[in-house]
Parts: structure tokens; C-alpha cells; sequence
């Protein structure tokens, strides 16, 4: 019977989310200019669903202070206190109200995950393009570069650099954004070494094009889909592994509010059946599926527009 | 066959200078920091005594090469010098984790490898009915769930009221093989939820991909059972790429055990490794990334050499 009636829970949470998914693409063909509307409507209802979710936490993100009803760092009260209607969803370890947090761990590990992926994107295409386009010993000198960091674990890898520099949220983003600009290089290399070949490449180097005009003007135009596509992908790792991290104690460093360190310190709770503490990894997976769904739409939008 | 040996020869040297080069980056990472590193292991105790005495133990005072000849000496001979924060030989420290590591691994793979092999087939033989579109989501869902999430899950479902499985994992008072696979369950059903969906998604895409050649469909006009055309016909020629990603995941099951050990606090490598991060004790972390790195580079040769082994046109080559 608890099967059952878990069973029909699942399925009216899965029908709730697509009726959300209908209705925002609804009101977004509605309310947008016309370019954006024609996209839209290809757009499948799980795709319109991450982006509504994808939305919702951009909007709690940069409006966390307005939204959360108390301070991220204040004490208020006892501990472990359970729901009630002043803190709506109790308060954590230290008696720290949990909505805040959660509302300011959107702000701490989304935007810190976004500054990281967009570094890591920043090294890795720079340098995946330039050794395409220069080739010769920097591609060489590049790309073995690449496959002996690749050979250790990400994970690991991050862990032993973290031993050596310390663990602050500078290093931290550093550190994955290096580690993670590996898989970028190998994807953007791979794409420019389809276009460096072509003629018009040729005619822009005859032209007397320099390097840099070559690389942003002609080659990256046309390896923005796949890149585009990557960032959404690359974001959940990174997202992913930060939050591990902190999870670990290794990441963000408390009292900042961040989800995987909020899983660690409530985690006590959870033994004694209080779901409070799944909440914050919870987040961590939505927005995790969400991206994964409009990166799928985009992806499968990309392919089907080459035929 | 003497080629297929001379190949795997060459496999194991490039792994080894793999190894080589993994070993010198591990060691020299700790160059890289502007400054010195006893300096910014003890912070606020750094008196004159004390980061001598830091020094002497890493050796900082000698210059790099020679240091690094003496780590990998030691480090082949089996001796990872001694812990910063209890002075205690690393070996100690490693022994029965790595032991506990590879069994949490283990019992994983057993699990996971014939799990997502059956779900792959049978994906790919009921294809496009309900059964395929729903265990395709579930994988993508999956897929992108932290692992402490899965694992905390499961604690609350398996462990909390009704405390059918232990949350915690420990092997105190040197328990039975059955009790130490029953404390060990929920760690090891994690590891295999995580990595079960992506090794299911590529079986089922490794024969699907072979299921419109020619001698797939002479067999099914020869009135061949479907469950027979995979097995027998379709699934030795999609070897190859299974056993590729079966390694990848295996692979991944060593970052993955890492923090899968911290939520059940098992007594294993991950666990010893997060410690040490924390307290910043470098020659415990080098030789647990060491051993990683090594577990990494041998599973990925392993595949190379199985998926060559896996082809008789490459196994008969003349």
C-alpha cells in the first residue's frame, strides 16, 4: 500500500511539472518578439520545464536578499527546531534559519559554479582554438599537456591541488576551472581542426587576417553550437563537483551558506526520518536535470538543423 | 599471437611512463606554491624550530630532484615516508584501508556490471516500448544526481524507520564475510545507482548501432529467436565499446567511492584522503593520489587490452 500511494505521489509531481512546462512555454511564445517564439515552439515540454526551473533559481539567486525572510548568518533560535510558521522550514545545526540559507545557497553555489565553468571555458577554448589554428609543436605541446592531467582523477586531482593551496573560494574556483578547461581544450581543438581545413580559412589567411581576427571572426562563429551545448554540460560537472567538494568540507567555507555543506552539517537528521536535510541536495538536483534537459533540446535542435 | 603480447608490452610501457609523468606532477605540485610549504602547514605556529623541523621531515631542504629520486625509491619499495599529523609510517595508515576500498569496489562492480549488461539487452530488445523510455529517463535522471544525494536516499528509505540496513558502515570486531557484505549494502547499492545508468545507456547504443547490419537481419529471416539474434549475434560484436565504458565506470567508482565512504563513514582510502586534505598532511595525500591515479591508469589499460582481445580480426592479424 505505502508502494501504492508513493507510487501515485511520483506520478503527480511528474504530471505537475509538465502542466508548469506547458504553461511557461505558453505565456513565453505569448510575451516574447517573434524570432525567440518560432524557437520556443519546438521546444519539448521536459526543455520548457528546465528552463522555467532554470529561471526561478536565476530570480532567487540575484534577488536572495528581498526573498529570504532572515539573514543568512544569524542565529535565532534553538536547534534542529522542526517547520512551524516562523521558520517555515525549521532552523539547521546551529539554529540558523534553513529557508534563508537555502535561499542564499542559491546565490553562493550557483554563482560560483557559473564564475567557474565560465573560466574554465575562457582557458580551454582560448587555447583549444590556438592550437588548432597554429598547430605544430604549441598543438603538441598542448594537447600531451592535457592527456597527462587528464590521466588522474578529477576528483582526486582537485583534492591534492586543495592540499597544496589551502581551501578558499578563490583557489576553489581556480582550481576546478583549470582542471575542468582539460575537457574543454579537447572539445573545442577537436571542432576547430574540422574548420581550420576549409577554404574560406585559407582565403581569410591569404586576406591577411592575424591570428586573433581569424580565431574570433571566423573559426569560433562556427563552433559556438557544440560549445554552446558543452557549457550547459559542463556546468553540471562543475556544479556537481563543487558541491561534492563542500560536501566534503573542502569546498565553500562556512558560515557561508552553501547546499552541499548544508547536506554535511544536517545530515544527523535524516536517521531520524526528517527530510529537511535532503532539501538543499535536493536543489542541487533539479537545477542539475533541468540544465541536462534544455542542453538535450539544444543539442537534438543542433543536429537536426546540419541535416 | 606473439603480437598481441608484443601489443600488450607496449601498452603496459606507455602506462607505465603514464604513471611516470602522474608521479612527477603529484610530487612537484607542491612546487608550484608561492613560498614554502611547512611555512603554510603550520600558519600560526610557524616559529623558526618548528619549520625547520617540517623541512627536515619533507626534505625540503634538498633540492628537488634529488627529493624526488628518494620519494620514488621509497615509493617502489613500498615506503611513503611518514604522516605529518601523527608520525605514523603511510603505509600503516593505507594497508587496511586499500583492502576495505577495494572490497566496497568491488562488491559494487558485481553488482552493477551484470545489472546494467541485462537492463542494456533488454532495452535494447524491447526498444521504444515503455519499459526502454522509462529506464532511459531514469538514467538521465540519475545521471545528474549528486552521489550524496542518492546515498542519503537511500539511508532515509532503508535505513531510517524501518532500519532495515545499517547507515553506518564500520568493521569493527572482525565480522563474517555475510555481515560484513549486509553492513556494506547501502554504500555499494549507491555506487551501483550511479554508475549502473550511464554503462546500461552505452550497452543498449553499442547494440542497437549493429542491429541494422545486413547479417543481423539474414539472421532474422532465418526465424531466429530476437532474444537469440542480440545474445548470440549482435552482443560479441558490441563487446568492444561495453567493455570501454564498463572500464570508464569501474574507473569512476574510485572518485565516487570517495564520497560515498564520508556519508557512511567507512573506514577506507576516500576517507583517509578527505582527513588528510583537512589537515593538510602532504605525504598521505600524494600516496593515496598516487594509488588512485595508478587504479585509473591500469583500468583504462586493461580495457585497451580486453577490447583488442575482444576482436579476432585484431587477435589473428597477419
Amino acid at each position: 500500500m505505502g508502494f501504492l500511494i508513493g507510487f501515485l505521489w511520483f506520478v503527480a509531481v511528474i504530471a505537475a511539472c509538465m502542466a508548469a512546462g506547458w504553461l511557461f512555454r505558453t505565456i513565453a511564445i505569448a510575451v516574447t518578439p517573434k524570432g525567440v517564439k518560432k524557437e520556443l515552439r519546438t521546444a519539448p515540454l521536459t526543455a520548457s520545464f528546465g528552463m522555467l526551473v532554470i529561471i526561478i533559481y536565476i530570480i532567487v539567486a540575484v534577488f536572495a536578499p528581498l526573498i529570504a525572510p532572515f539573514p543568512e548568518r544569524a542565529v535565532l533560535g534553538a536547534e534542529y527546531l522542526p517547520w512551524d510558521d516562523v521558520h517555515l522550514l525549521g532552523t539547521d545545526n546551529l539554529g540558523r534559519d534553513m529557508l534563508s540559507r537555502l535561499i542564499f545557497g542559491a546565490r553562493n553555489t550557483v554563482g560560483i559554479a557559473f564564475a567557474t565553468t565560465a573560466l574554465a571555458f575562457l582557458i580551454g577554448s582560448i587555447l583549444g582554438l590556438l592550437a588548432a589554428t597554429v598547430g605544430g609543436w604549441l598543438d603538441q605541446a598542448l594537447s600531451r599537456a592535457v592527456d597527462v592531467l587528464m590521466a588522474i582523477p578529477a576528483l582526486i586531482f582537485s583534492l591534492l591541488l586543495l592540499t597544496i593551496f589551502g581551501t578558499s573560494i578563490l583557489t576553489l574556483i581556480i582550481v576546478i576551472a583549470i582542471i575542468d578547461s582539460t575537457r574543454v581544450y579537447r572539445l573545442a581543438r577537436s571542432v576547430a581542426l574540422n574548420i581550420v581545413v576549409m577554404d574560406y580559412i585559407e582565403a581569410a589567411k591569404l586576406r591577411g587576417e592575424g591570428l586573433w581576427r581569424l580565431i574570433t571572426r571566423e573559426i569560433l562563429p562556427n563552433a559556438m553550437a557544440p560549445l554552446v551545448a558543452e557549457f550547459g554540460l559542463r556546468f553540471c560537472f562543475v556544479f556537481l563537483a563543487i558541491s561534492a567538494l563542500s560536501f566534503l568540507g573542502l569546498g565553500l567555507q562556512p558560515p557561508m551558506a552553501d547546499w552541499g555543506s548544508m547536506v554535511k552539517e544536517n545530515a544527523t537528521l535524516i536517521a531520524f526520518g526528517d527530510i529537511t536535510p535532503l532539501l538543499p541536495a535536493g536543489a542541487i538536483a533539479l537545477l542539475t536535470v533541468s540544465v541536462n534537459f534544455v542542453v538535450d533540446w539544444q543539442l537534438h535542435r543542433a543536429s537536426g538543423l546540419k541535416e | 599471437m606473439s603480437h598481441i603480447w608484443s601489443m600488450i608490452a607496449k601498452r603496459l610501457a606507455l602506462g607505465l611512463l603514464t604513471l611516470f609523468i602522474v608521479s612527477l606532477l603529484i610530487f612537484g605540485a607542491t612546487e608550484l606554491l608561492p613560498g614554502d610549504f611547512a611555512e603554510e602547514f603550520l600558519g600560526q605556529a610557524a616559529t623558526p624550530e618548528t619549520v625547520a623541523a617540517i623541512r627536515r621531515e619533507l626534505g625540503l631542504d634538498l633540492p628537488m630532484h634529488t627529493r624526488y629520486i628518494e620519494w620514488l625509491t621509497g615509493v617502489v619499495q613500498g615506503d611513503f615516508g611518514n604522516s605529518l599529523s601523527n608520525r605514523r609510517p603511510v603505509v600503516d595508515l593505507i594497508s587496511t584501508r586499500l583492502g576495505n576500498t577495494l572490497f566496497l569496489a568491488l562488491y559494487a562492480a558485481a553488482i552493477a556490471v551484470p545489472l546494467s549488461l541485462m537492463l542494456g539487452i533488454l532495452a535494447a530488445l524491447f526498444r521504444n516500448s515503455f519499459f526502454d523510455r522509462f529506464s532511459n529517463a531514469s538514467a538521465l535522471t540519475s545521471i545528474s544526481f549528486p552521489e550524496f544525494f542518492v546515498a542519503y536516499i537511500l539511508i532515509f528509505w532503508l535505513a531510517g524507520r524501518g532500519g532495515m540496513f545499517p547507515s553506518m558502515a564500520s568493521f569493527r570486531g572482525d565480522p563474517s564475510l555475510g555481515e560484513m557484505l549486509y553492513r556494506t549494502f547501502l554504500p555499494a547499492l549507491t555506487l551501483t545507482l550511479v554508475v549502473t545508468a550511464h554503462m546500461m545507456r552505452m550497452t543498449r547504443a553499442a547494440i542497437i548501432n549493429l542491429l541494422a547490419s545486413p547479417y543481423i537481419e539474414m539472421a532474422r529471416l532465418k526465424g531466429m529467436k530476437p532474444m537469440r539474434v542480440i545474445v548470440r549475434h549482435a552482443l560479441p560484436n558490441a563487446l568492444a565499446p561495453i567493455i570501454n565504458v564498463i572500464a570508464l565506470n569501474l574507473a569512476y567508482l574510485i572518485t565516487g567511492v570517495v564520497v560515498v565512504e564520508v556519508v557512511f563513514v567507512f573506514p577506507g582510502l576516500g576517507q583517509l584522503m578527505v582527513d588528510s586534505v583537512a589537515a593538510r598532511d602532504m605525504p598521505v595525500v600524494q600516496a593515496v593520489a598516487l594509488i588512485f591515479a595508478a587504479a585509473y591508469v591500469l583500468l583504462n589499460l586493461t580495457a585497451d587490452v580486453l577490447a583488442t582481445l575482444s576482436n579476432p580480426r585484431l587477435v589473428h592479424r597477419r
